[in-house]
């Protein structure tokens, strides 16, 4: 039994090679017990193959994944127990009804009667009445809560979703958060990988950013968005055709009527604006937006380099 | 036994009994189709064992067939098309190790091979009934016959990445040698050559020594059949395992 100060996920040295291609280029990682982690990264930044290592569906070239103290090689039953994996790709058995494939997943874990916990997962994926309808009948969002359910059947301590809103509907993404929070507040560990970026930044307590295989940022949500150097301040303007050489040097951007200034501190705003006034401009509207973990992102892979 | 091995087992066979018409009932049929016009056209014309008509010698020759060539089939394609399908996934998330995988695989793989032998075996009750001379030994190269093929599914439903690849696996080996084994002819009646050749063949090995658990007669001594289709069971058996202990095209 691993204790709380365990964790749920420990990566040391992740290395692996596909022929010249490096994937994972030496990630190392740690995610407590009952965190909600995101693992961001653009395409072939190595997340899906560090999932993939971390599920045992790929061997690393070098290094070790364990998961809740267990190595998912030497020791890889316990690890895959501990283990619910949701993939990215929208995979299933055409031969079976959701019930069947359900009871099938929980003998794979060496469970025997399970209706109970199925019939709750089926309440909470809102897919009760599709209970005994074959797979191939179900609408992509219906076959995506199928696969949560699927990884959850074992009820694991840790859970992977892999991008698992790819083509969801708004209203169904948020039964599936709405579910995913809940296990989450019930001590699962949770690790996301999204392109979803808002996403992440509302449900990840700290954030992985990967690429080319490697971990570039590590660190709690606020302090990922506080790492972006500015805010902006938006502003709809009247009389302003040209941009003066004083916004122009503060990198400033006029566009149809409306122009946006990048700030690194609020006690700046009150010179801008006045700024802006002397420049003979009218202020109609003014907003402040804040930086979001898609500047942080664009920053932090544009500083990485290409 | 552990329960991840029974559910393995039990949903490999409740994939092919729920497509019950096509695994099952379309082989019986065919075999039945071959018994008739074989059956009709060369009776009275080959005798190939003494005292054996030639519709009763064909019979256990179309069992065996049946029996090895559904056997094949059932792991080749459920591993195929959960490959291709990408399901595959779902078997090898969970703590099932490689030899649970490899025994629930090719147990399925018997099933399916016995359960269509034995619908052949009823058909032919309408043509001949010649009683079974050594029930132990006919059991023993069925099992070893089926077990052999479901292992031969297993590797080749690994190896290929495509449909056409297990295609190919199953026109240009399995048909050919299961064809070439004796199961419309007896050997002796071959030129010495092609009965040289037919010795090389494991396939003949198992159809024959399936025919001297039904009749107590064979082209080859059982013992000799027993010895060569024990050891073709063994290192299918050991490339199968090194394949799954690897993860040889299954985990990269």
């Amino acid at each position: 039994m691993p204790s709380i100060d365990t964790p749920a996920i420990q990566v040391r040295g992740a290395v692996k090679q596909f022929g010249s291609l490096q994937a994972l280029a030496g990630v190392d990682l740690e995610i407590r017990q009952g965190e909600f982690f995101g693992l961001l990264g653009p395409n072939g930044a190595g997340k899906t193959t560090l999932i993939s290592g971390l599920a045992g569906l790929q061997r690393l070239t070098a290094g070790s994944i364990q998961v809740m103290g267990h190595d998912v090689i030497a020791d890889y039953r316990e690890a895959r127990r501990a283990l619910g994996v949701v993939p990215q790709e929208l995979v299933f058995d055409p031969f079976f009804s959701v019930r069947e494939l359900l009871r099938i997943q929980s003998g794979y874990f060496g469970i025997r009667k399970n209706d109970d916990w199925i019939d709750e997962l089926l309440a909470s994926l809102d897919l009760t009445t599709k209970a005994d309808t074959n797979m191939r009948q179900l609408s992509g969002g219906m076959k995506r809560r199928v696969l949560v359910a699927q990884a959850l059947v074992h009820k694991p301590p840790v859970i992977v979703l892999d991008e698992p809103t790819a083509g969801v509907d708004v209203e169904l993404r948020q039964t599936l958060w709405a579910f995913i929070r809940k296990l989450n507040e019930a001590g699962h560990t949770i690790v996301l990988t999204t392109h979803y970026l808002e996403e992440a930044e509302e449900l990840c307590g700290r954030i992985a950013m990967l690429k080319a295989g490697r971990v570039v940022a590590l660190d709690s949500t606020p302090n990922l968005l506080s790492r972006v150097s500015h805010h902006a301040l938006k502003l709809r303007v009247a009389g302003l055709s040209s941009l003066p050489a004083s916004l122009a040097a503060r990198d400033a951007v006029l566009q149809a009527g409306g122009l946006e200034i990048p700030f690194a501190s609020h006690s700046q705003v009150e010179g801008l604006l006045a700024t802006v006034r002397e420049a003979g401009a009218e202020i109609l509207e003014v907003e402040i937006a804040k930086p979001d973990l898609e500047q942080a992102f664009i920053e932090i892979m544009e500083g990485e380099g290409a | 036994m552990s329960t991840a091995f029974l559910t393995l087992l039990y949903k490999e066979m409740l994939r092919f009994w729920k497509v019950s018409f096509q695994t099952v009932a379309a082989p019986v049929l065919s075999s039945v189709l071959y018994l008739m016009i074989f059956g009709h056209v060369l009776e009275g014309r080959l005798q190939p064992f003494e005292g054996v008509s030639y519709t009763s010698f064909l019979i256990p020759g179309l069992v065996m067939m049946s029996v090895l060539q559904n056997a094949f089939a059932n792991s080749s394609s459920s591993l195929i098309q959960s490959k291709i399908n990408g399901n595959i996934i779902f078997v090898l998330l969970p703590p099932i190790s490689y030899r649970e995988f490899y025994a629930a695989y090719v147990l399925a793989s018997i099933v399916r091979g016995l359960v269509v032998g034995f619908g052949v075996w009823l058909a032919s009750l309408f043509f001949s009934w010649s009683g079974v001379a050594h029930p132990l030994w006919a059991l023993a190269f069925v099992l070893m016959g089926a077990a052999i093929l479901g292992s031969l599914g297993l590797v080749a439903g690994i190896w290929a990445d495509k449909f056409d690849q297990l295609g190919a696996f199953q026109n240009f080996l399995i048909m050919p040698l299961t064809m070439l084994s004796g199961v419309f002819y007896s050997i002796n009646s071959l030129p010495v050559f092609w009965q040289q050749v037919s010795h090389i063949n494991p396939f003949f090995f198992m159809i024959d020594g399936f025919r001297y658990g039904i009749f107590g007669q064979s082209d080859a001594s059982p013992w000799l059949s027993l010895a060569i289709v024990g050891c073709a069971w063994l290192a299918l058996t050991v490339l199968s395992l090194q394949m799954l202990r690897r993860g040889y095209k299954l985990r990269g």
